[in-house]
C-alpha cells in the first residue's frame, strides 16, 4: 500500500516546525534591533553580502527560508480546515503554490547575490 | 425499544471556543502567519541585498520605525510563547528515548532543546555582531 | 464521615419520548470520599431509577464510565467529589451519539479497532509449540505504556478532529496500532500500514493533544500518533527510494 503523499508534506512541515522552533525567535530579534536603528556590524552591506555569498552561508539561508515556508503552508491548510474552510484541495494548491513561489524566489536571489 | 440515537451538532466554525485547551491549540496554529511573514520579510532582504547596497540600505531604512517595532516585539513574545516553547514541550513526545529499560525523562529531552536553542540563538548574534 | 450535599445536572434522553437531550437536576448526600460514580449509584438506587449509565468495575479497569463531568472527559470512577464544586453537571462523552441518558453509542469505534489489527501477526514459522515468544524488558517497556489503554473513549470525547469528522480513525485506536507495530515480537506493520496511508488515518490529527491531557491511564495517545506520522514519513521516503517493502 502507498503511504500518503501527506506523509512527505507532514515530514517538510515537522522539520520545518523544528527549524522554526530554533531559529525564528532570534530572527525577529534581529529584525527588532534593526527597528529599533540599530544595525548591528554583521548587517552591514559588506559583511551580510560576504555571509550570502560564502556557500554555507547560501545553504542555510536556503534550508531556513524553505522549510519556515512549507511548515507555514502546511499549517495554514490546517487552520484553514479548522476555521471551517472544507475545499482542503483547493487550500492546499493554494497554499503549497505560495510556498512554492518563496522557495523559488528565495533560490533566485542566493543565487543573483 | 426503538433506538433513535441523538448527534449533538458541532459548529465547524466555533468549536475551540469550546474550552481552553482548543483555544491554545488555536493560538498555537495561527503562529503559521507570522512564519508566512518572516518569511517574506528575509526574501524582501534578500532580493534587497542581491540589487546592491544602496538597496540594501534602502531596505534597512524602511524598516526603522515605530510600527515595526511595535509589531516584532508582539511577534516576538506571542513566537516564543506558542510556537518554539511549544515544540520544545512536545518534542519528546514525537521522538522518546530509551534507554535500556528505561525511558529518559521528558524533561531531559526538553532541556536539550533549550541548550540547542540557547547555542543558536547565540552563534547568530554572534555571527551578526550583536554580541 | 461527613457528608456534602451535591447538586448533579444530568444529561436525559429518552429515544422514545425526546427529540433532543434536556437536564435534570439530583441533590445528593455525598460522602467525602465518594465518586462522581458513587453519586450517580446513589441516584439510581434511592431517586430515579430509569436513570441509564454504564458501569462496571468501579475501579478504573473496565473503561466504562467514562463521561464528560463539568465539560472534562473523565472516569466517573476516578473522579472524585472532593475536587470539584458543589454543583456538577454530567453528560454523556462528546463526539458520540446519545443512545439514552449518559450512555453513548460506541459502534464506530468498535469497528475501528478492528483496522488496528490488535494482535501481533507473524511471519515467520510459529515458535515450538512448547516454547513462546520470547522478549526482553527494554522491548517490553517500549510500548507498555500503549497497553493500559482501557478503551474508555474519553480521547475521542475530547479530540476535536474526530468530532469535526468522525472519519478520523482517532486516537486510542491509532494508539493501539503503534503498540503492536514496536513491539519486537510483532511483524505486521506493512499491514497496519493503511492507518499511515489513508488519510482518515494519522494525518487526520493536528496534535491538539487533547486526547493526552483527558486519558485516565496516562497512555498518552498524542504522542503515539506524532510517532507513527514520524514512521510514515520515513517510509514514505523508503518506498520513493525503493528501498522499503510492502
Ligand atoms: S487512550 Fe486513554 S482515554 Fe483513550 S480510550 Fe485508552 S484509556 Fe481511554
Ligand atoms: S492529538 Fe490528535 S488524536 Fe489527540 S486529540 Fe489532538 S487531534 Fe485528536
Ligand atoms: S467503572 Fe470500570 S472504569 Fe470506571
Amino acid at each position: 500500500m502507498a503511504i500518503a503523499k501527506k506523509a512527505f508534506v507532514w515530514g517538510l512541515f515537522a522539520a520545518g516546525g523544528t527549524v522554526t522552533a530554533f531559529v525564528f525567535p532570534v530572527l525577529i530579534a534581529l529584525f527588532l534591533i534593526v527597528a529599533l536603528g540599530i544595525v548591528p556590524e554583521g548587517l552591514r552591506f559588506e559583511n551580510i553580502y560576504a555571509f550570502a555569498t560564502n556557500w554555507v552561508g547560501k545553504t542555510a539561508l536556503f534550508i531556513v527560508i524553505s522549510l519556515s515556508l512549507w511548515h507555514a503552508a502546511h499549517r495554514l491548510r490546517v487552520v484553514f480546515h479548522d476555521f471551517g474552510v472544507r475545499m482542503d484541495n483547493a487550500v492546499a494548491n493554494a497554499v503549497y503554490l505560495v510556498a512554492l513561489i518563496g522557495t523559488v524566489l528565495t533560490a533566485f536571489y542566493l543565487y543573483k547575490i | 425499544m426503538s433506538r433513535q440515537p441523538y448527534v449533538r451538532p458541532v459548529s465547524k466554525t466555533t468549536w475551540y471556543m469550546r474550552n481552553g485547551r482548543y483555544r491554545k491549540y488555536m493560538l498555537r496554529e495561527v503562529t503559521c502567519l507570522l512564519v508566512g511573514v518572516y518569511c517574506f520579510l528575509t526574501i524582501w532582504a534578500l532580493a534587497a541585498l542581491a540589487a546592491g547596497a544602496d538597496t540594501w540600505n534602502g531596505f534597512l531604512a524602511s524598516q526603522q520605525n515605530t510600527v515595526m517595532v511595535v509589531f516584532h516585539a508582539f511577534a516576538l513574545v506571542y513566537f516564543l510563547i506558542y510556537q518554539a516553547f511549544d515544540w520544545f514541550k512536545l518534542a519528546p513526545k514525537a521522538m522518546p528515548v530509551q534507554l535500556g529499560e528505561k525511558k529518559l525523562p521528558d524533561r531531559y529531552i526538553i532541556i536539550a532543546h533549550y541548550v540547542a536553542w540557547a547555542f543558536v540563538s547565540l552563534f547568530v548574534f554572534w555571527l551578526t555582531g550583536v554580541i | 464521615m461527613s457528608m456534602r450535599q451535591m447538586e448533579l445536572e444530568v444529561m436525559r434522553y429518552d429515544p422514545e419520548q425526546d427529540d433532543e437531550p434536556h437536564f435534570q437536576s439530583y441533590s445528593v448526600p455525598c460522602e467525602d470520599d465518594w465518586a462522581i460514580l458513587d453519586a450517580l449509584n446513589y441516584v439510581k438506587e434511592n431517586i430515579d431509577t430509569t436513570l441509564a449509565y454504564r458501569w462496571s468495575c468501579h475501579m478504573m479497569v473496565c473503561g466504562s464510565c467514562g463521561m464528560m463531568v463539568n465539560g472534562e472527559p473523565s472516569l466517573t470512577c476516578k473522579t472524585f467529589i472532593r475536587d470539584l464544586p458543589d454543583k456538577v453537571r454530567i453528560e454523556p462523552l462528546e463526539n458520540f451519539p446519545i443512545e439514552r441518558d449518559l450512555v453513548v453509542v460506541l459502534d464506530d469505534v468498535m469497528e475501528k479497532l478492528r483496522m488496528a489489527k490488535p494482535f501481533i501477526i507473524r511471519h515467520d514459522e510459529p515458535p515450538p509449540e512448547d516454547q513462546e515468544y520470547t522478549q526482553s524488558r527494554a522491548a517490553l517497556y517500549k510500548f507498555k505504556q500503549y497497553t493500559m489503554c482501557v478503551n474508555c473513549m474519553c480521547c475521542y470525547a475530547a479530540c476535536p478532529q474526530y468530532a469535526l469528522d468522525s472519519s478520523f480513525i482517532g486516537p486510542a485506536v491509532l494508539a493501539l496500532a503503534h503498540r503492536y507495530n514496536i513491539d519486537s515480537r510483532d511483524q505486521g506493520k506493512s499491514e497496519r500500514l493503511d492507518l499511515l496511508a489513508d488519510h482518515d488515518g494519522v494525518w487526520e490529527c493536528s496534535f491538539v493533544g487533547a486526547c493526552s491531557e483527558v486519558c485516565p491511564k496516562s497512555v498518552d495517545p498524542a504522542a503515539a500518533v506524532q510517532q507513527m506520522k514520524i514512521d510514515g514519513a520515513k517510509e514514505w521516503w523508503k518506498q520513493k527510494l525503493g528501498g522499503g517493502k510492502s
